[in-house]
């Protein structure tokens, strides 16, 4: 294979597909999606798949309000004909400690300021949408309707197939091995299956970022983790909201068909590109969920993995182009919450591309925002 | 639909042999890419009995012999086990 290309976007992921899809509906031609393995072989396919407004800085916030917009009508904007399977149930954040539900009260203030309905509860309103909620040692929660879930596959396949219709090939099973270029000029991307010319490439790759950033001399300040999760045998409805808490480092979600997810972090994960499971990851979860949600307890879990969280030093994402090099464009470092920030990316790093005004401002997330010291920290993630 | 069609290959995940023969119309070849859109293999059974007919299905449509498709992860754990008796271990661990 040797071909040409407008535009090569690395990573078959959320990430990938979305930008694909943007560029492709802005009229670019000869856009190539390159895939080491199958499309939604990395984080994307391998995550808890939740979508929540309740963030800590207005950044996040305001990506994670307009990408579930997005995905309230995906099925009718990406015309697909299988079904996203948007559960907007809800999440319901739990706190443990005072300073947590403080926390979480100047988040609540920030949110309304941004028109997401989110609220402050207490322990007993909280058991009124999760009646098995054991609130002994929490403290109070907060809970907004609008966030949800949805099938992490489908999602990106939806984005996948209307890229495909309107052009966009993707090469699937095809690795990045190098990007030749020629002072500040892209002139090739070099894969295990032949040649790519062009002059624009996007840094898609998730877990493997930074391996695509030291190809053209860049140097990305995140690293990759591995996050576990698992699932249960499915029983019938009777948790709406995802359940999350951030000092316990928990989420648990039931799915429409009826299953459980749930994951936890782990503070003393090396920072490696490790997606094998562990026996510690079963222990400490099955510990935590029944404590929290008891009946859970009874669930036969059926299977664990894991994937790669990519880690900013601010937990949130890097989007945009590089001093180093021309038309290289960052669309990496979720930081554990790409796949909800899915729709935005590729309307974000689409308008980037092509030099159109930006629709929604998100110059403070460049790389130079790391040199420059200017750094946010979003403080609720898991 | 021939009757054949109707039949269920994932007793699990509820798919039908339509279902898996169609998506393999429509270009996924990948067992990896079949078993994330229809849940075939997620399911308790872990893909003990769907694995096989997927595997000769892809073989049919590709041309390529069963050996040469790659076939998905075995993950943990090998039989269902329930959440309390993990957490009661565990504790008795420490
Ligand atoms: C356990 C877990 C739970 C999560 N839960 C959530 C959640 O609830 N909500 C949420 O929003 N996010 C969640 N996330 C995070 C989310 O999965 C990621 O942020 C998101 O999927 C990133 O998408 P992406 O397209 O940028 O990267 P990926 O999906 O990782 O895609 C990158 C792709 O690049 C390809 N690639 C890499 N190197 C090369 C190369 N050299 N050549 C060719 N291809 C290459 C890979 O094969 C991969 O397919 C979770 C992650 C994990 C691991």
């Amino acid at each position: 294979m040797n071909k040409k290309a407008n535009v090569v976007i690395i990573g078959g992921g959320i990430s990938g597909c979305s930008t694909a899809y943007n560029l492709a509906k802005k009229g670019v031609k000869d856009i190539v999606v390159v895939d080491k393995s199958y499309i939604s072989s990395g984080a994307t396919g391998r995550c808890g798949a939740g979508v929540r407004m309740q963030w800590g800085t207005e950044m996040n916030c305001k990506l994670a309000k307009q990408s579930i917009e997005f995905y309230e009508n995906a099925n009718e904007i990406l015309e697909y004909n299988r079904d996203v399977e948007f559960k907007q149930g809800g999440y319901l954040l739990i706190a443990s400690t005072d300073t947590e539900m403080e926390q979480f009260a100047k988040n609540v203030k920030l949110q309304n300021s941004l028109d997401i309905p989110s609220k402050i509860l207490s322990l007993e309103e909280a058991k009124e949408i999760v009646p098995h909620l054991n609130t002994e040692g929490l403290t109070g929660a907060a809970y907004c309707p609008k966030d949800g879930f949805l099938n992490p596959f489908k999602t990106t396949d939806a984005f996948y197939q209307a890229a495909k219709r309107m052009g966009v090939e993707f090469l699937t099973h095809t690795e990045v091995l190098e990007i030749k270029t020629n002072g500040k000029k892209i002139e090739k991307v070099v894969t295990d299956q032949g040649d790519i010319i062009t002059d624009t490439v996007v840094n898609a790759a998730g877990g493997h970022s930074k391996i695509i950033c030291d190809m053209v001399g860049v140097d990305l300040p995140v690293y990759s983790e591995r996050h576990q999760i698992l699932v249960t045998e499915p029983v019938e409805p009777m948790q709406d909201p995802m359940v999350m808490s951030f000092s316990l480092n928990m989420y648990c979600q039931q799915t429409p068909e009826g299953t459980f997810i749930m994951g936890r972090g782990d503070d003393n994960e090396p920072r490696d590109l490790r997606t094998t499971s562990s026996w510690e990851f079963m222990d400490e979860m099955a510990k935590t969920v029944t404590s929290i949600l008891p009946p859970l307890g009874e669930l036969r879990v059926i299977r664990q993995w894991a994937g790669l969280y990519n880690m900013t030093p601010d937990k949130q994402p890097v989007y945009g182009r590089v001093k180093e090099i021309d038309k290289f464009f960052l669309s990496v470092g979720f930081s554990g919450h790409g796949f909800m920030f899915g729709p935005l990316t590729g309307i974000v790093i689409s308008e980037m591309i092509l030099g159109e005004e930006p629709s929604i401002d998100v110059s403070m997330l460049g790389i130079d925002r790391f040199e420059k010291g200017n750094l946010i920290l979003e403080p609720s993630v898991v | 639909m021939s009757k054949e069609e109707n039949t269920i290959v994932c007793r699990c995940s509820d798919v039908t042999l339509k279902e898996l023969r169609d998506l393999i119309a429509e270009g996924y070849t990948d067992y990896n890419e079949i078993k994330r859109i229809t849940r075939i293999g997620m399911g308790p059974c872990q893909g003990k009995t769907c694995t096989q007919i997927v595997l000769r299905e892809l073989s049919q449509a590709t041309g390529k012999p069963v050996s040469e498709i790659k076939n998905q992860n075995n993950r943990p754990p090998v039989v269902g086990v329930k959440l309390k008796l993990i957490a009661e271990e565990a504790k008795e661990d420490e």
